[in-house]
């Protein structure tokens, strides 16, 4: 086996029995990168000097007979968590060159558990995006058919996963922006509880929406990264300040006492929904009758406003976009518009030119509905939504100890195909926004493959800060599945 | 047609905590530019505010200092605009829902009535930073300096019904504020700043007319004049039929008079809305009584106390209550004195003399409270009269000695001794026979010539109560 085929569990074992080195493995990715990027365009910044750097250092640790869990792991960080002394750009013109003074909180966290950072990749603007083709610098294409997207917005993150360009990655996840490309690229992608990560560093998109999860090839690996990246921050008050358990616990868990007993709601409007591809419904439903054949109780259940979710997070996560993305206004770093002659002048050339489309339309959107006059219409009312949103889950989690679904209704698209149509772009988040609005845990895997080959994800939901129920269920029905030609071959 | 004056007044304090609202940078005065910056307060991508607890126990005691009633839970909103010298494009303040409301201050404007204004609510927020223009070089820099300092905004109803108690509500919670050591006061430093409201109606008539806004208040004369102007100028308006335009407006305190700044058209529309990035402040009751605990008593209370239990006058009290440093200085200064009256007569007199010829604050002039108890222990004890009390007063404000080293020093000990006196007086009157017989006579006024004669004689040192008696016997 070559050295970037293996998993984080994998490679883990291999470097503590000194069967391979932290640099062997950090090189190895290199060398793919060199060879594979220029075609995937997963990455914005590899940072080779770095990676080799902190992976001499890993290995004099391990010499020493040191290891934690992430030591000399090669992970690639989606390019909107901040990197100390390393550019973050948020695929934006706006900042391109900046370079933070800090590491976001999950950098610091996977730094002490001796990750090695390869660097930071391609996103969709700001995270704005379902394609990462919103991307200021490039698009991303997506590793198992070049002319698809990988999903969006950590396409870059979910791309390099399943390519094989990096160990282990980290992506955002606003309204599915984790697991639609984990689904699209046929990797494991978890958004975690609100809170349960912290969010310092992470650059707002919609700060009440916002979540930092892992992106890796099994569902193992995942309970691995949760481990090294939960926990309260002080620097994040919206991060909870509850007992972060082993997630690792949950795989043994299922190994020792499967399934049995557990009671999982299909949401009837969810599988009504218009536009839902048959592949995914088939694959969707094969995976459904695997949990049943492990014991798991299948029932459906009932979200009754997911009809009105996706309006209502296009209020909401706009309304703080357009709040969020003030501070980028020329004055202290980034992009600054010199032709201009006056103040005004300046702000509207350096937001006009320094964001996207696709931003701009965010922040009009946003600034539109928190507006005097409209504010009670479109904000107020988005957020009475969304607690019924979170009242429907609440009510639901009472008779279920999971919620599945398809993660996205039709597998990746070809690049192009939405561009210019970004309402349907927005209802390809139906499945996932639900759970950001209500803060609740999403699991993304693997469960099959469409007829033209591109893979298709199984969503898992559970209650707030019951991600072990999520691993457990994941791991059980991943093992269960058994996928072959779970990556695509390069 | 006779017109009244409705004001309201808004004050933003600055809050005298160590470090800034959310972040952990100084927020001392007067630093190189920039230089108590951070991350978080020059809003740099990615950063996320964390509330500063002091700064909330101060906002509390605030209202506690008010009779506000204190929210036990309130929220943060954003209000967003654009300006070089607010760096994350909005500020974070409470709007819906703030720390604390319904409060109040009896206020005593000079020559009336106490009266009771109203406060509808106090919120926290965050200061901004400045822009310092460079117009040599076309440029302006940013300071972020002050970006991040905690402010309470506390906003007055329309009680006020001239400068005069616009005035004096401004003193008041002035005065309170130090009081209670949450702000600085310091109106040139912008650390206490004041936007006055105004509007003028018919006498009689319940609905409030057209309001202007005055801002660049920065003198307790400044918002008194600013206020008669403004009324004057709203007078002439409605006196002619015109209409008032609701309006900002600048005071000029170089032309004393106040310019439009922006229309109601101009108005921002700041589209408020709930920081999602911090959760909501819970004040619960254990947190407000530990502030309880905390508070001092407040300058109305103490005064009331100063006329109960020193007997001192209201004009005593109210003066000696002026300020906490001084009701502390006080309090000190008597606290092993008999007469407590005396104390504050010696206060009122030489001590607030010192204070205002030196320029200094009570709590830096030379002669310490202790210092003083000292000196007027001495006299209690009768060892200093009034008069060598005031020659050892003057030499502890040039020297570091104890009143009592300095009396000895000087010789100063007052001569109580019958004996030693009475030959003295005797003398004295042998001394004098023409005025002894004119005060046989009854020129009795003469009584004070031979009182003088003899604190001469002994330099002032006689206690003027044993010579009374032996020249009444002896004449
Ligand atoms: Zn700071």
């Amino acid at each position: 086996m070559q050295f970037h085929e293996l998993t984080l569990f994998d490679a883990r074992k291999l470097l503590d029995a000194k069967d391979i080195s932290s640099v062997d493995l950090v090189t190895a990715l290199l060398e793919r990168i060199e060879s594979c990027d220029g075609e995937i365009q997963a990455y914005i910044t590899v940072d080779e000097k770095g990676a080799l750097a902190s992976a001499r250092k890993a290995d004099e640790r391990l010499a020493n007979g040191d290891s934690t869990p992430l030591l000399g792991i090669p992970v690639a960080l989606k390019d909107l968590l901040c990197t100390k002394g390393l550019a973050t750009t948020c695929a934006s013109r706006m900042l391109e060159g900046f370079v933070p003074q800090y590491d976001a909180t999950v950098v610091e966290k996977l730094k002490e558990s001796g990750a090695v950072i390869l660097g930071k990749t391609n996103l969709d603007e700001f995270a704005m995006g379902s394609s990462t083709e919103n991307s200021g610098f490039h698009i991303t294409r997506n590793p198992w058919s070049l002319d698809h997207v990988p999903g969006g917005s950590s396409g870059g993150s979910a791309a390099a996963v399943a390519a094989r360009l990096c160990t282990a990655s980290l992506g955002t996840d606003t309204g599915g922006s984790i697991r639609q490309p984990a689904s699209h690229c046929g990797v494991v992608g978890i958004k975690p509880t609100y809170g349960r990560v912290s969010r310092f560093g992470l650059v707002s998109y919609a700060s009440s929406l916002d979540q930092i999860g892992p992106i890796t090839r099994d569902v193992r690996d995942t309970a691995i990264m949760l481990n090294a990246l939960c926990g309260h921050d002080p620097r994040d008050t919206t991060s909870a300040n509850v007992a972060v358990p082993d997630f690792t616990a949950a795989l043994d868990e299922y190994e020792t006492q499967g399934l049995k007993g557990m009671v999982a709601g299909i949401p009837k409007e969810f599988l009504s929904v218009k536009g839902l591809d048959s592949d995914v419904e088939k694959a969707f439903y094969h995976s459904v009758k695997q949990l049943e054949s492990l014991g798991v109780e299948v029932k459906e259940i009932s979200l009754p406003h997911t009809d009105y979710a996706v309006a209502a997070y296009y209020v909401i996560a706009p309304s703080e976009a357009s709040s969020n993305l003030a501070r980028f206004d020329g004055v202290r770093y980034g992009y600054r518009d010199t032709e201009a002659a006056d103040l005004i002048g300046m702000y509207k050339k350096t937001k006009s030119k320094g964001f996207g489309d696709e931003v701009q339309r965010r922040i009009i959107t946003g600034t539109y509905a928190l507006s005097a006059g409209y504010y009670d219409a479109y904000y107020g009312q988005a957020t009475k939504v969304r607690s019924l949103i979170s009242q429907d889950f609440s009510r639901a989690f009472e008779g279920c100890d999971i919620i599945i679904s398809p993660v996205a209704p039709t597998p990746a698209f070809k690049i192009g195909e939405n561009v210019d149509d970004p309402l349907t772009m927005y209802l390809t988040d139906i499945f996932t926004l639900s759970t950001n609005m209500a803060g609740l845990p999403g699991i993304s895997i693997p469960c099959g493959h469409g007829k033209t080959g591109l893979p298709i994800g199984f969503q898992m939901m559970a209650n707030r800060f019951d991600e072990m129920a999520l691993v457990r269920a994941a791991y059980g029905l991943e093992q269960t599945l058994a996928l072959e030609n779970c990556f695509p071959e390069m | 047609m006779l017109f009244e004056p409705v004001i309201g007044l808004e004050v933003h304090a600055q809050l005298k905590t160590k470090t800034k609202i959310f972040c952990n940078c100084p927020t001392t005065f007067g630093a190189p530019p920039n230089a108590n910056t951070c991350p978080v307060c020059t809003g740099m991508p990615g950063v996320l505010p964390v509330l500063n607890r002091q700064a909330v126990t101060f906002a509390i005691k605030s209202a506690l200092a008010t009779d506000c009633t204190i929210a036990r839970e309130s929220r943060f909103d954003r209000k967003n605009y654009f300006y070089p010298d607010l760096p994350k494009g909005y500020q974070i303040s409470q709007y819906a829902f703030p720390i604390a409301e319904h409060g109040h201050l009896v206020v005593e404007p000079e020559g009336a009535d106490p009266k009771r204004i109203g406060i509808t609510r106090i919120h926290m927020e965050e200061d901004a930073g400045k822009l310092i223009h460079d117009p040599g070089r076309g440029k302006s820099m940013v300071d972020l300096n002050r970006t991040g300092v905690p402010l309470v905004e506390i906003v007055s109803e329309p009680d006020m019904r001239s400068a005069e108690e616009a005035g004096a509500y401004l003193r008041k919670l002035h005065a309170i504020l130090k009081y209670i050591d949450i702000c600085d006061g310091n109106m040139e430093e912008g650390s206490f700043r004041c936007d006055a409201n105004i509007s003028l109606r018919p006498v009689g008539q319940e609905e409030f007319g057209t309001r202007t806004e005055l801002k660049n208040l920065n003198s307790f004369k400044h918002v008194e004049k600013a206020i008669r102007h403004e009324i004057q100028r709203q007078t002439y308006i409605l006196e002619e039929g015109k209409k008032v335009i609701q309006e900002t407006r600048l005071w000029d305190p170089n032309k004393n008079v106040t310019r439009s700044m922006r229309g109601k058209e101009d108005a921002h529309d700041y589209r408020y809305f709930p920081d999602p990035d911090l959760v909501p402040l819970i004040v619960d009751e254990t947190w407000i009584d530990a502030v309880k605990k905390e508070m001092p008593e407040l300058p109305d209370a103490r005064k009331q106390r100063f006329i109960a239990d020193y007997s001192l006058s209201e004009y005593d009290a109210g003066i000696l209550t002026g300020s906490r440093q001084l009701a502390d200085y006080y309090e000190e200064a008597a606290a092993n004195l008999k007469d407590k009256k005396q104390a504050a007569n010696w206060i009122m007199g030489p001590v607030l003399g010192l204070v205002k010829s030196q320029g200094l604050a009570i709590e830096t002039i030379p002669v310490s409270a202790t210092e003083l108890s000292e000196l007027l222990l001495l006299v209690e004890a009768g060892k200093l009269n009034a008069g060598t009390a005031k020659t050892v007063f003057e030499e502890m404000i040039i020297s570091d000695k104890a009143p009592l080293a300095i009396m000895k020093e000087k010789g100063l000990e007052q001569v109580s001794d019958q004996s030693e006196l009475d030959s003295i007086v005797m003398s004295v009157i042998e001394a004098n026979p023409k005025e002894h017989d004119a005060y046989k006579n009854g020129k009795t006024k003469l009584f004070s010539f031979f009182m003088g004669q003899i604190m001469k004689q002994t330099k002032g040192k006689a206690d003027p109560k044993v010579v009374t008696s032996l020249l009444k016997q002896n004449l």
